[in-house]
């Protein structure tokens, strides 16, 4: 398991946008660089993210059910440790679910509560 | 000449070169074709659409950026998805992103790699099929490791 790092406010008002921070551990290897032996590093990167939103206090083990927040694709030009920072009206109270899926079978899912007063 | 005519001429020019608009970077004809075929017939302009990037790069390997697109982000009228394409890396494609009416403001900020001195363009493409651009020219001084 990767270590993440996501910012999220605890509450927000209603219709309130908030600011989504959201950083994964990975050493995004681009596939074109050479060990020290000469032999090529095999390319292992985070190809998609994407955050969900789902209505409700105990939504998180309702899977990717909620609706599309934010989504990415990333590419071998993404830096190491991939840090991303986007936007999100808060309209209800619900769990943000976050998914990063690369190559040799990399999955991480984060879970992170919002109360919207 | 008299002096009060040659002042308010030379104050004039003066005026005129500060108020002229930023030159546009000439955009080079790879990203052209990358942008065309991202907007997959749409129309394609220059404008609403923010990169912000230092023009002048220390370190290659993780380069800080934020793209911005001026839209209300309503039902009717928003941005469905900004992508990035770069010049010389070994692969044009940087990052592509997905936004939605939930998301409230047009705004996406990673960190990205440049292998070279080169230019960089952002797409964005509105629920509409229209899609704007803004090309921006970074100096890279040193390059992200493409060796070991």
């Amino acid at each position: 398991m990767a270590r993440t790092l996501i910012t999220v406010p605890e509450t927000a008002k209603a219709g309130e946008i908030i600011e989504i921070k959201a950083l994964v551990q990975h050493p995004m290897e681009t596939g074109y660089r050479r060990s020290s032996d000469g032999d090529m590093l095999p390319r292992d990167l985070i190809r998609t993210f994407t955050c969900h939103f789902v209505v409700g206090p105990t939504a998180a083990s309702a899977a990717e059910a909620g609706e599309l927040v934010f989504a990415a694709t990333f590419h071998a030009a993404v830096a190491a440790n991939p840090y991303l920072s986007f936007n999100f009206r808060a309209t209800a109270s619900g769990t943000l679910v976050m998914v990063w899926n690369g190559d040799k079978g990399f999955a991480q899912r984060e879970t992170v509560n919002l109360r919207v007063s | 000449m008299k002096r009060r005519i040659f002042l308010a001429t030379s104050a004039g020019a003066v005026l005129s070169v500060l108020s002229r608009p930023v030159a546009a970077v000439a955009q080079s004809s790879v990203l052209t074709t990358l942008v065309n075929e991202y907007a997959a017939g749409g129309v394609v302009r220059e404008g609403r659409v923010k990169f912000d990037i230092a023009r002048l790069v220390d370190n290659g390997n993780s380069v800080p950026i934020e793209v911005t697109v001026d839209s209300p982000m309503t039902r009717q009228q928003h941005v469905v998805g900004i992508k990035i394409f770069n010049e010389k890396n070994p692969q044009n494609d940087v990052a592509q992103f997905t936004l939605s009416p939930q998301s409230g403001r047009a705004r996406v900020a990673t960190r990205i790699r440049l292998a070279a001195t080169q230019q960089l363009v952002a797409v964005a493409k509105m629920n509409d099929g229209s899609c704007w651009t803004h090309t921006v020219e970074v100096l890279v001084t040193i390059a992200s490791c493409v060796e070991e």
